[in-house]
């Protein structure tokens, strides 16, 4: 179970670690090399997201391309030194004041187990939804650790786990809310009042 | 440091009856801190209520400090709450008409410590939690991690050796909540205090060494130590 939550988590990262618009930011501060960036990306989030140093070429040349930055004319080395064009800069003070998308619900994997659970006979949904509990507490409990033991010295792992344990948190909250929303049971209050809903409303969250 | 042996406790009687714990045993050692979690209704602070010796169980064992607390006389484990068990509670319950210093000295004053003496371990214990310079501020001139820090100082003041806390953290903000329990996770690892922490809050409950899942009055679960955090730094490569 601990290996396929990492492989679900991981996934989750990749779609929000925007490496390419972070790289952009770091050379916002001047010419820099790629190594150099490599290190200051992972000093800068408390070294939560690693990154390979072929990722971060790979990203370059294809921020290259792209025009947003440019190199020097040095031939492929690790002292080639990459500089951010101005079509860059605006590129990232764009890309800084764009909301992430979010309106659609993603498929999200826990929610969709309980979904299942709730279907199956035999199957006790508590149980179900106490292991993942457990296992997410766990999780943070492992997060609060790398915080306390930091002690709040470096601000970019602060941040980072505070993400991390946020973002937990939240799951456990809703397996909080979907404990006592089953034991509780269908509503069976009188139907509420029903006000005609226009049409779009419908594709809020399916795009 | 604590224990709890098969511990039930019911309020009420025939159709009124109320089982709010359920053979609920639980060990926490010195230098320990323990979460325990669950859902309103699920006997949290019944438990707490219980392990302090300000109520007492309808069945089991409550042992505080290797002493069965059944086997004390009414006296006798009020000296033990005096001298052994700190309380924090969610809303502090500082006396709004003491200074802090006054408000940390008050149990030891009341335990029979001259005045001075009092006063003296007062500041003492406001000084480790960095508050020297509030010691003469009033609860309402305090700010509200303030005022739950001076909450903590009163309850390890004397050298007192069981924490239990409800709801510790509140309404504080996350910086807040993260120096609290800074404060309390200090306490056990350096202090050998054993702690007792109950909440809903799980960011709360990830600062204990062993979390305690309640439900409906049993104990449903627990974690397991947990395992070293270093690898969760390198699970994979951001993209």
């Amino acid at each position: 179970m601990y290996t396929q939550y990492h492989v679900e988590y991981e996934t989750w990262y990749r779609s929000l670690v925007s490496v390419r618009h972070a790289l952009l930011g770091l050379l916002s501060e001047g010419p820099k090399y790629g190594l150099q960036l490599r290190d200051e990306f992972e000093a800068s989030t408390g070294d939560v997201w690693p990154l390979n140093v072929g990722q971060v070429y790979m990203t370059l040349q294809r921020l290259e391309r792209d025009g947003l930055v440019e190199s020097d004319d040095a031939a492929d080395s690790p002292q080639k030194s990459f500089r951010i064009t101005t079509e860059g800069e605006r590129e990232l003070a764009e890309w800084l004041r764009t909301p992430p998308d979010l309106s659609a619900p993603p498929r999200d994997g826990l929610v969709i187990k309980i979904l299942v659970a709730m279907r199956l006979p035999g199957v006790d949904v508590h149980d179900v939804t106490q292991r993942h509990r457990r296992y997410l507490v766990q999780l943070m409990q492992q997060w609060t650790q790398i915080k306390e033991e930091d002690g709040g010295r470096d601000l970019g792992l602060a941040l980072a786990v505070d993400a991390e344990l946020f973002r937990l948190d939240s799951v456990i909250r809703w397996l909080d809310a979907a404990d006592a929303r089953i034991k509780r049971g269908p509503a069976q209050d009188p139907e509420p009042v029903r006000l005609p809903l226009p049409r779009r409303r419908r594709h809020i969250g399916v795009n | 440091m604590l224990e709890l042996q098969d511990v039930s406790k019911v309020y009420g009687e025939g159709a009124a009856e109320v089982q709010a714990l359920t053979e609920v045993s639980l060990a926490v050692n010195a230098g320990t801190m323990v979460a325990v979690m669950g859902p309103s209704g699920s006997g949290k602070s019944t438990l707490l209520t219980i392990a302090g010796s300000l109520e007492e169980p309808t069945s089991g064992e409550v042992v505080v400090d290797g002493q069965a607390l059944s086997a004390m006389s009414r006296a006798a484990r009020a000296r033990l709450r005096r001298r052994v068990i700190g309380y924090v509670f969610q809303d502090f319950n500082l006396l709004p008409g003491l200074t802090a210093a006054e408000n940390v000295a008050l149990p030891l004053e009341l335990d029979g410590t001259n005045a001075r003496k009092a006063r003296a371990a007062g500041l003492e214990a406001l000084d480790r939690l960095g508050l020297a310079e509030r010691a003469g501020q009033y609860p309402d001139q305090l700010s509200g991690g303030e005022r739950q820090r001076v909450a903590i100082a009163r309850a390890m003041v004397g050298g007192r050796r069981l924490l239990l806390a409800d709801e510790p953290s509140g309404a504080l903000d996350t910086v807040n909540r993260d120096a609290i329990m800074r404060l309390v996770h200090d306490a056990c690892k350096r202090g050998g205090m054993a702690a007792v922490v109950v909440t809903h809050d799980a960011q709360l409950a990830s600062w204990a060494d062993r979390v305690v899942f309640l439900r409906d009055g049993r104990v449903t679960d627990q974690t397991a130590p947990a395992p070293d955090p270093q690898p969760l730094l390198a699970p994979g490569q951001a993209s």
